[in-house]
């Protein structure tokens, strides 16, 4: 196992009972999925050619995992050639160490942190706390939410599960003075503080949303002007991505910029877009001295020979989670990985274990908004069956094996079809009022605990054919 | 093609189904040696069950010009996952393509094939519309709302997000009742709200779910599938 996931032993099943008997979440999760996904919508109708953009997009990402042994290389020599250090890490803790001796070395003290999806895989923070750095998140969410010592629940909302009551009440602690609940000038203290760190800083750690094989650029996308500050301030600025960011070209950049921001709130482009290529060159005014890349594998290329090599396409913009109905109703933590919601259902198994993580693949109805809002298209549902196959072939359930096969036994004959519909019948034939059961027995007790189960028809259709002909 | 919810649960919507079709002048066989398209399997992750529940769906319809289903879901599985389930099988992937082409979900065959939207039908009463999400995949989104709109007498009430999923999807609904329910909950009360006489969609699965809630809930609002709202005269 790698040390992808949080918690080794996650509980779905409680944690997301427990989502849903919470009021307060239930309602911001509404409040933001809705948001949000409106404006997923909104931006891609108001786009022209939006999926044609989107199947274009898709092709740049095929194109590229194809090729991404070329285009890494080729990424690699355009920043050395910039004058920055590439890193190659294996696993997460290969990067850990990477980022914590390019700290040391550079006798680093204070590091400020854009919001990175990729540096909470790695579980970066407590490695560099624990060689003497502190480390300050520098999103307002990041930061509420590194205050409170949780993880992120959403991709692109880290702290979407706290109310303005609930940040009051942790920036209140952390600061040792009692801040008011309005979201104002909690932001304001937030800001005042923030800059303050960023004064201080001499490291700078950011992800990158692309990075671009072609020049060697990395591309910061956010709505805060923190990804700005954190890579100008500091002398030192490391940059960690995983392997299937890199895209060819320059000119590829706007086809996703256009995509990125419609499909994570419906903005046209998010507030800051920062572009960086290399460290300081002689003659510029800003930028960090000395720039590092690191290229975080942690999984991704064992994926890249397997039929999930299509999740390599996700870029992060959380339209998927804002769609899901279930990730809508449970919210991030009770899927337990770093990542959340349809594609967090897909990359916790795959990165993690399979086995460690049975219910994520089974939790969701297989509706498809997860694909229809995905800026690339990406056929999550399938992924999400093919997991489920995966898993049959790992850690077989005997018992629902069985079931199965006898139920396409059964299927694959219509004189045992027909004797089964009528069985069906007689079984539930007492159970049924008014054509409803209240109360069914086995697996499907599971179903009347909810609602109620249709009684089977007293003549099938097949039955009634005899009367149409 | 009948559905084998509809078969054995809703035989009303087959009916229902064959005499529309019949009104608009189309021919309709049933053969007899249909039973499931292999959906359930398939999403479960057991391939080779539905391979071969596929096998005979795909033999059965074999001679049929084209095929007809009350069902987004069973459509869906038939044009979008049986090419994909035998794409390594030389012999097969060619049977599975041509029936993926031959085969259309109801509202897809009147609007698209037969290019009709008024079909002659009648309801008193308000009605809204939820949205089965295999007609997502199909790309089928406004076909049953422009049928139902010609009905006349009917009063339609859009639906407060009456494209997110009932919560019914398979196995989901037996794995993880509670989260479900709170989708099916959430749809009843939406449809509550529109204080209408009957939901409408195109889909078995729906139905027995948001029906089995609105039942639960002692409801007066009744489940009408799009093939019995269009077959009343």
């Amino acid at each position: 196992m790698s040390n992808y996931a949080q918690h080794e032993h996650h509980d779905f099943l409680g944690a997301s009972a427990q989502a849903l008997a919470d009021p307060t979440l239930q309602q911001a999760l509404v409040r933001l999925t809705d948001t949000l996904l409106a404006g997923n919508r909104k931006g891609y109708a108001a786009l022209a050619d939006s999926s044609e953009l989107r199947d274009h997009a898709k092709r740049i990402k095929e194109h590229t995992l194809a090729h991404l042994d070329q285009y890494l290389v080729q990424l690699e020599a355009s920043v050395q050639r910039l004058g920055g250090k590439v890193h190659w890490a294996a696993t997460a803790d290969e990067a850990r160490k990477i980022v914590v001796e390019i700290a040391q070395k550079a006798n680093c003290k204070h590091a400020v942190k854009s919001k990175s999806m990729t540096s909470e895989e790695i579980h970066l923070n407590p490695a560099l706390e624990a060689a003497g750095v502190e480390v300050t998140e520098t999103d307002f969410g990041e930061f509420i939410i590194q205050v409170a010592g949780e993880r992120p629940s959403h991709l692109v909302a880290p702290a979407v599960h706290h109310t303005r009551e609930s940040v009051a009440r942790v920036l209140s602690k952390h600061l040792g003075q009692q801040l008011a609940d309005d979201p104002k000038s909690l932001a304001m203290t937030g800001r005042r503080v923030l800059r303050e760190k960023f004064r201080q800083a001499d490291l700078g750690i950011t992800g990158a949303n692309f990075a671009i094989a072609e020049t060697g650029t990395v591309v910061l996308v956010t709505n805060e002007g923190n990804g700005r500050l954190t890579t100008t301030c500091p002398r030192v600025h490391v940059a960690i991505m995983g392997i299937e960011k890199v895209i060819p070209r320059f000119t590829d950049l706007p086809v996703f910029l256009k995509l990125l921001a419609r499909g994570a709130t419906g903005q046209t482009l998010s507030v800051y877009t920062t572009i960086i290529t290399g460290p300081r060159q002689a003659g510029e005014y800003d930028g960090a001295e000395e720039f590092h890349l690191v290229l975080l594998d942690n999984g991704r290329s064992k994926v890249l020979a397997t039929p999930f090599r299509e999740s390599l396409q996700c870029i992060r913009c959380g339209a998927c989670l804002n769609a899901c109905p279930v990730y809508r109703r449970i919210g991030g933590h009770a899927y337990g990985g770093v990542y959340s919601g349809p594609i967090g259902s897909i990359l916790t198994p795959l990165y993690d274990s399979v086995e460690e993580n049975p219910h994520l693949p089974h939790a969701s109805s297989l509706c498809g908004a997860c694909q229809s809002a995905c800026p690339v298209k990406i056929n999550i549902p399938h992924m999400l069956i093919g997991l489920r196959e995966l898993q049959h072939e790992r850690e077989p359930n005997r018992w629902e094996r069985w079931a199965y096969g006898l139920w396409s036994a059964v299927l694959q004959r219509p004189w045992a079809y027909r004797w089964a519909l009528w069985a069906a019948r007689v079984f539930l034939k007492r159970r049924a009022t008014n054509g409803w059961i209240a109360q069914m027995p086995g697996p499907g007790a599971e179903w009347t605990k909810i609602r109620d189960f249709p009684a089977p028809a007293a003549q099938s259709f097949r039955d009634r054919w005899k009367e149409l002909e | 093609m009948i559905t084998c919810l509809a078969d054995g649960f809703f035989p009303d919507v087959g009916v229902a189904t064959v005499k529309l079709l019949r009104r608009l002048g189309v021919t309709v066989e049933f053969p007899q040696s249909q039973t499931c398209c292999g959906q359930p399997h398939f999403n479960s992750g057991y391939h080779d069950d539905a391979r071969a529940l596929a096998r005979n769906t795909i033999t059965t319809f074999a001679k049929a010009p084209l095929v007809v289903t009350p069902s987004g879901s069973c459509a869906a599985m038939v044009r979008l996952e049986y090419p994909e389930l035998f794409h390594a099988d030389p012999v097969w992937h060619p049977r599975a393509v041509d029936l993926a082409r031959r085969t259309h979900e109801l509202s897809d065959f009147l609007v698209n094939v037969l290019k009709v939207e008024d079909v002659g039908a009648r309801f008193e009463g308000k009605a809204t519309y939820h949205m089965a999400c295999h007609l997502r995949g199909l790309g089928l989104l406004t076909e049953p709302i422009r049928l139902m709109r010609k009905v006349r007498g009917l009063h339609f009430v859009p639906l407060e997000r009456y494209d997110e999923c009932c919560g019914f999807g398979g196995s989901f609904a037996v794995r993880y009742p509670g989260i479900s329910g709170a989708m099916v909950r959430d749809k009843a009360a939406f449809i509550e709200k529109t204080a209408v006489d009957a939901v409408v969609a195109t889909d078995a699965g729906c139905l027995m779910n948001i029906g089995g809630c609105l039942n639960r809930q002692a409801s007066k609002v009744r489940i009408l599938h799009l093939a019995e709202l269009l077959a009343q005269t």
